[in-house]
C-alpha cells in the first residue's frame, strides 16, 4: 500500500511537470508584448529592454523555462509583473489559503445537504418529494452562478442584514467574522454542486435499490430502513466520492464569477486579473497549484473508493 | 417451539386462485392467472417453465416479495393457518427468514459486495436470537459447516466476490436452512453453476431438505434436474399451470401438449443422431395478449376452435384421487390415447439401441479442413488499483498446448466446464484473440494468428456465431443491414444492392424467417429468431469452418431444439464444418462425430463420439457424465462427485491439471508428472497416468 502511494505520488509529479511545460507554452502563446503591456503602449525601448531583462524574457524560451520551474521548486516564484514587482509566492499562497477555506466549507454544505436530499428522493421515488427535489435540483444546476448569487445577497445579505455581503478576508478576525464573510459565497457555490451531487446520489440510490441484494436482506426479515442504513448507503455513496473530488477541482479554480459577485479574494479571480494583464509569473503559479489540488483530491478520492470497496481492495 | 404445530395432512402452503400483475409500458399487465398450487409437508415441488412463463414471480408472489412494480391482484395464500395475502408489513417481515425462506439464483448479486459474509450471516443469526454479536458468528460458523464449506472460520472473513458461485450458493442455503423454516423457495440455484457444482449442491439440497423435514419449491427451467430433485412438478406456461403431476408419472406419461413438447424436444430424447428434435413450433404470448382462449392453442398440434374460443379449467384426470395429475386441457383424453397407441406401436419396431451410432464410427472423413497445432494462450492480469494493497500483476494460462483437427463437414463438439478455456480457444481461431504460439491451418494454408493480417478469403472461410445473440447484434442495425454487410464486405465478386437484397432474402429463407423479417431490428425479435439471424449472418459468407460458441444455451429448450435442427439441416445443404463449443455434454452428443473434453486449457481426451461417450473415459469426461441430471427415471449412474471446484487458471496444478480433484487419483505420480497421452486403434486419445484397460476396469462400477 505504501509503495503504491509512492507511486501514485510519484505520477503525480510527472503530472504536474507535464502540465507546467504545457502552462509555460500556453503562456508563451498569449498575444501581446509583456514589456509593453506592463510599462504601456510609449515605453521607451531602453525601458523594455531593462525590464526584459530583468525578467529574463530576453533569453531562449527553454532556459526561460528551466529557470522558471527550478525557481518554483525551490520556493523561488518570481516576481509579480504588477507596479512595485512584488514577490509571487506570499500572494498566490494567501489566496491559495482563502480559495481553500471557501472551497472546503462548500463541501461541507453541499455534501451532507444533497446527499440526504439525493436519499430522501430516491427513497420516495416517484412521489411529490421526488419530484419537487428534482425539479428543484435541476433548475439550480441550471441557473448560472451569479443569478444565484445576486438572490442569496439580496435576501440574506441585505433584508436580514446578518451575512456581509461583500466578503474581505483578513488575518486576525474573529471565528463568527471568518462565517459571516464565507457563508454567502459558499452557499452560492453549494447550490451549483449540490445539486448535481443530488441528481447523482438519487440516481445511484435508485440502481442500488434495484439489486437482488436488497431483498435478500429483507427476505431475512431485516426492516427496511435497516436494510437502506447497513446495506445500501454504503454501495450507493460510492461515487459520490468521485464527484466529490472533481467538484473540489473545480471549486479551486473555477470559481470566477462567485468570486467577483461576492468581491472574494480567491484564486479564479487572481487567475482571470493575471490572464488579462499577461502576468506570466502569477498565472504559472495558480495554474501549478490548480492542477495539484486537482489531483491530489483524484488520489484521495481514489484511496478512499478503493478502501470502501472491497472488490477493488481485494481484487 | 417455533410456529404452530401442524397436522400432517394440511399442506404447508396453499394458493389458491392466484392472479398477478407487473405494472409495465404504463399499464397493469397479467402475469400469473388462476395459479393453484398445494405443497405439502416435506415435499420438494417442482415448478418448471421457460424464461417469460412467470415462475420466478410466482416463487416471489407465494411469499409476496414482489417488487414495487407487482401486485397480487386475487387469491389468496394460505400459510400457517393465515393468509399471507391479508398480512401486514409487519407480520410478513416476522415470516420472512423464519418460516418462509428464499434462495435466489444468482448468489453474487444477492449478496452484498461490500460487506463479509460473516457480517451477512450474523444479520440473520441476531434476528433469529442470537445474543451478542460474536454468538451470531459462531452460529453462522456452524452453519456453514453444515453445508460442507471447508475452512468456515476464515470464509466468514470473506467478501461475496473472493468466493465461487458454488461456495456462494452454499452460503445461501445455509442461511435459508438456518431458521429451520417451514419452506423454502429456491429459484434457479444451481442455474448460474458449473454442471459439476451442480450435481454436488443437488445432493446437499436433497439432503438437508430431508434432514430437517422442510417443504421446498424448487424452480427451473432445467427438467433434469427438477426429475433429479423433485416429487412433484408443476408446470407453466404464459403464466398459467399447464399441468401438475407426480415426477415420475409427469415423464413417464406427460399429458398436457406442451409439457409432452418440452421433454420431446431435449437432445437426449431421440435415439440416433439422424433423427430430427421435435420441436414446439411458434412463441410464447407476450405479457400484454390477454388471452380468452387456451394460452397454449396457438403453439398447440391438437388445438381445435374450442381451443381458440374457451380457456380450459384446470383438472384433475382422476376426481377420485386427491393430490394426483391435473392438466388444463380440453384434449387430453384423445391426446392419452394417441400417446398409448403411438408407445404400443414403437414398442414392436423399436431398433435396438445404438443403431444409429454405429454409422458414423464407419464413416471415412475424407480430408482435414483445418487443424491447430499447439495453440497456447494466456493472459497477463494487471491488479489496477488492488496493486494499492499489494496485489501482483498475475498470468492467467488459458489454453495450453490444444491439438485439434476438423475434417470437410464434420462437426466437432467442445466440452468443458467454465474457465476450461473454451471460449478463449474459439476467439483465437477466429484471431479475436491472438494466440501466443502454435499454428493453424485451413484447407493447408497457413493463418495468420492476428486478425488484420488475415485476408478475406479467410475470414469467409472461418465465421463464428456467439452465445448471446442478443450482444452479438448491432441493435441499430436491420436484419438486412447485418447479414447484407456480410455479403457486400466478404463477396469475392460485387454485388449490386439488389443482388445483395436477393441474397439475403435467399439466407433468411434457409434459416426459416421471411422476407418480412429484413426491416426489423434486434429488439423486435425474439431469442431465438435473433440467434438465427446470426446464424444467417455466419453462413452469408459461405464458409467451411463455423465456430459456434455456446450458440444455444441462452435459449428456452423449445427454441434450443429448433436452432439444433436448423445447424443440422444448414450442414447437410452447405457441406460446412462446425466446431460447437458447449457445457452440454447431451447436445454435444447430438450433434458432435467428434468430440474433445477441455479442462483448464488442455485437451483432455478426444475421439470420435461414441469412443469419447463409452468407457474408457478420462475421469474429469467420466464426472462430467455423471454429473448431467437425467430425465430418465429409469437410468440411475453411480453418483461421482468431484472435489471442490475446478481451480482457476491463474494457480493451475502442476501435473495433471485434473489430480486435484480426480477420483481415481494415483499419488505422487499425478502431482507432478505430465500425464502421457494414451492412444487406442481408432484415434482416441486419454490423458492420463492410469491406461486404457485400468480406466475401464475402474469405471465398470460406474457405466456398466
Amino acid at each position: 500500500m505504501i509503495s503504491y502511494i509512492i507511486r501514485r505520488l510519484a505520477l503525480m509529479a510527472l503530472s504536474l511537470l507535464i502540465t507546467s511545460i504545457l502552462i509555460f507554452s500556453l503562456t508563451q502563446l498569449l498575444p501581446g508584448d509583456v514589456a509593453k503591456l506592463v510599462l504601456g503602449r510609449d515605453a521607451s525601448p531602453t525601458a523594455v529592454q531593462n525590464f526584459n531583462e530583468q525578467f529574463g524574457l530576453d533569453k531562449p524560451v527553454i532556459e526561460q523555462y528551466g529557470r522558471w520551474i527550478t525557481g518554483f521548486i525551490t520556493a523561488d516564484w518570481g516576481i509579480s509583473y504588477t507596479a512595485g514587482s512584488p514577490p509571487v509566492r506570499p500572494l498566490v499562497l494567501t489566496r491559495m489559503a482563502n480559495s481553500l477555506l471557501l472551497a472546503l466549507a462548500t463541501l461541507l454544505i453541499a455534501i451532507p445537504f444533497s446527499i440526504i436530499m439525493g436519499v430522501v428522493s430516491a427513497l420516495k421515488e416517484g412521489s411529490w418529494v421526488d419530484h419537487s427535489i428534482s425539479i428543484v435540483s435541476l433548475s439550480i444546476v441550471g441557473l448560472p452562478e451569479f443569478v444565484t448569487g445576486i438572490v442569496l445577497i439580496n435576501f440574506l445579505a441585505l433584508k436580514l442584514d446578518f451575512f456581509n455581503a461583500t466578503s474581505m478576508v483578513t488575518p486576525g478576525q474573529s471565528i463568527l467574522e471568518w462565517v459571516q464573510v464565507l457563508v454567502l459565497p459558499a452557499l452560492t457555490a453549494s447550490l451549483v454542486i449540490g445539486g448535481y451531487i443530488t441528481r447523482m446520489t438519487r440516481a445511484s440510490m435508485l440502481m442500488e435499490l434495484k439489486k437482488p441484494y436488497v431483498r435478500t436482506a429483507l427476505l431475512k426479515g431485516m426492516v427496511w430502513t435497516r436494510v437502506v442504513y447497513t446495506h445500501v448507503l454504503r454501495n450507493a455513496l460510492l461515487p459520490t466520492i468521485t464527484i466529490t473530488a472533481i467538484s473540489f477541482g473545480w471549486l479551486m479554480g473555477g470559481l470566477v464569477v462567485i468570486e467577483n459577485v461576492f468581491n472574494y479574494p480567491g484564486m479564479g479571480s487572481l487567475l482571470v486579473t493575471a490572464v488579462n494583464f499577461k502576468n506570466i509569473p502569477v498565472l504559472q503559479s495558480i495554474s501549478m497549484i490548480i492542477v495539484f489540488f486537482f489531483s491530489l483530491a483524484n488520489l484521495i478520492a481514489d484511496l478512499l473508493y478503493a478502501y470502501l470497496d472491497p472488490r477493488i481492495r481485494l481484487g | 417451539m417455533r410456529g404452530s404445530p401442524v397436522s400432517i395432512s394440511a399442506p404447508v402452503l396453499h394458493a389458491r386462485n392466484l392472479s398477478v400483475e407487473y405494472f409495465v409500458e404504463q399499464q397493469w399487465q397479467n402475469v400469473l392467472r388462476d395459479v393453484e398450487m398445494c405443497i405439502e409437508p416435506r415435499e420438494i415441488h417442482g415448478l418448471v417453465g421457460e424464461s417469460g412463463s412467470g415462475k420466478s414471480t410466482l416463487g416471489l408472489a407465494l411469499m409476496r416479495a414482489l417488487s414495487s412494480n407487482g401486485r397480487i391482484v386475487s387469491g389468496s395464500i394460505v400459510f400457517e393457518d393465515r393468509d399471507i395475502t391479508q398480512l401486514s408489513t409487519s407480520e410478513l417481515a416476522s415470516i420472512w427468514g423464519r418460516r418462509i425462506s428464499f434462495v435466489p439464483q444468482n448468489p453474487m448479486e444477492a449478496l452484498n459486495p461490500s460487506l463479509t459474509i460473516g457480517r451477512q450471516m450474523s444479520e440473520l443469526a441476531l434476528i433469529l436470537g442470537a445474543e451478542t454479536a460474536r454468538a451470531a458468528l459462531e452460529q453462522s460458523i456452524s452453519l456453514l459447516e453444515t453445508v460442507q464449506i471447508p475452512d468456515p472460520g476464515r470464509i466468514v472473513s470473506r467478501y461475496p466476490h473472493q468466493l465461487s458461485g458454488g461456495m456462494l450458493q452454499r452460503v445461501m442455503i445455509a442461511m435459508a436452512l438456518s431458521s429451520r423454516p417451514a419452506i423454502i423457495i429456491l429459484d434457479e440455484p444451481t442455474t448460474a453453476l458449473d454442471l459439476t457444482t451442480q450435481a454436488t449442491i443437488l445432493d446437499l439440497l436433497r439432503e438437508l431438505i430431508q434432514r430437517e423435514g422442510t417443504a421446498a419449491l424448487y424452480i427451473s427451467h432445467d427438467l433434469g434436474t427438477v426429475a433429479e430433485l423433485c416429487d412433484s412438478i408443476t408446470v407453466l406456461y404464459a403464466g398459467e399451470i399447464m399441468e401438475f403431476s407426480a415426477v415420475a408419472k409427469l415423464f413417464a406419461q406427460p399429458v398436457h401438449p406442451y409439457t409432452r413438447g418440452l421433454i420431446a424436444c431435449l437432445p437426449n430424447a431421440v435415439r440416433g443422431r439422424d433423427s430430427r428434435l421435435q420441436t414446439i413450433g411458434g412463441i410464447a404470448p407476450s405479457l400484454s395478449e390477454r388471452l380468452e382462449a387456451c394460452v397454449f392453442s396457438e403453439r398447440c398440434p391438437y388445438a381445435t376452435d374450442t381451443c381458440r374460443k374457451e380457456k380450459p379449467p384446470l383438472i384433475p384426470l382422476d376426481p377420485s384421487e386427491s393430490g394426483g395429475t391435473l392438466v388444463r386441457c380440453w384434449h387430453w383424453e384423445r391426446i392419452l390415447d394417441h400417446h398409448e397407441a403411438e408407445a404400443a406401436g414403437r414398442s414392436s419396431s423399436s431398433p435396438p439401441l445404438g443403431n444409429g451410432k454405429e454409422k458414423y464410427a464407419l464413416k471415412e472423413w475424407e480430408s482435414t479442413l483445418f487443424s491447430a497445432r499447439n495453440i497456447r494462450k494466456s493472459f497477463i492480469e494487471n491488479p489496477g488499483l488492488a496493486g494499492l494493497w499489494g496485489k501482483k500483476k498475475q498470468v492467467l494460462h488459458a489454453v495450453e498446448q490444444v491439438n485439434i483437427d476438423i475434417a470437410a463437414g464434420q462437426t466437432v463438439g467442445l466440452v468443458g466446464e467454465s474457465g476450461s478455456g473454451k471460449t478463449t480457444f474459439a476467439r483465437t481461431i477466429v484471431a479475436l484473440n491472438e494466440a501466443d504460439e502454435g499454428s493453424m491451418c485451413l484447407r493447408g494454408f497457413e493463418l495468420s494468428s492476428s486478425l488484420s493480417a488475415r485476408k478475406h478469403e479467410i475470414l469467409r472461410g472461418i465465421r463464428m456465431v456467439f452465445q448471446n445473440p442478443g450482444d452479438a447484434l448491432n441493435p441499430y442495425h436491420t436484419v438486412g443491414f447485418a447479414i447484407g454487410r456480410t455479403f457486400k464486405k466478404l463477396n469475392p465478386k460485387a454485388l449490386s444492392q439488389s443482388q445483395i437484397r436477393q441474397e439475403v432474402f435467399e439466407i433468411l429463407n434457409q434459416v426459416g424467417l421471411g422476407p418480412d423479417y429484413y426491416h426489423r431490428f434486434p429488439n423486435q425479435l425474439s431469442g431465438g429468431e435473433k440467434q438465427r439471424v446470426a446464424i444467417a449472418r455466419a453462413f452469408a459468407a459461405a464458409p467451411s469452418l463455423i465456430v459456434a460458441d455456446e450458440p444455444t444455451s441462452s435459449l428456452n429448450v423449445s427454441v434450443q431444439a429448433v436452432i439444433l435442427n436448423l445447424l443440422k439441416d444448414l450442414r447437410s445443404q452447405q457441406n460446412v464444418s462446425y466446431l460447437f463449443i458447449s457445457h452440454d455434454l447431451e447436445v454435444i452428443e447430438y450433434l458432435s462425430e467428434y468430440i474433445a473434453v477441455m479442462y483448464l486449457g488442455e485437451i483432455v481426451e478426444q475421439g470420435i463420439t461414441q469412443d469419447v461417450m463409452a468407457p474408457p473415459y478420462h475421469p474429469y469426461t467420466e464426472a462430467l457424465l455423471a454429473a448431467a441430471p437425467s430425465t430418465d427415471p429409469t437410468l440411475r449412474r453411480k453418483r461421482i462427485r468431484l472435489k471442490g471446484e475446478i481451480p482457476s487458471p491463474r494457480e493451475k496444478p502442476r501435473g495433471c491439471p485434473f489430480h486435484t480433484r480426480c477420483q481415481h487419483f494415483i499419488g505422487k505420480i499425478c502431482e507432478e508428472t505430465v500425464p502421457p497421452l494414451r492412444k487406442s486403434g481408432t484415434g482416441h486419445q486419454i490423458r492420463c497416468h492410469h491406461d486404457l484397460d485400468t480406466l475401464i476396469e475402474l469405471q465398470k462400477e460406474s457405466f456398466p
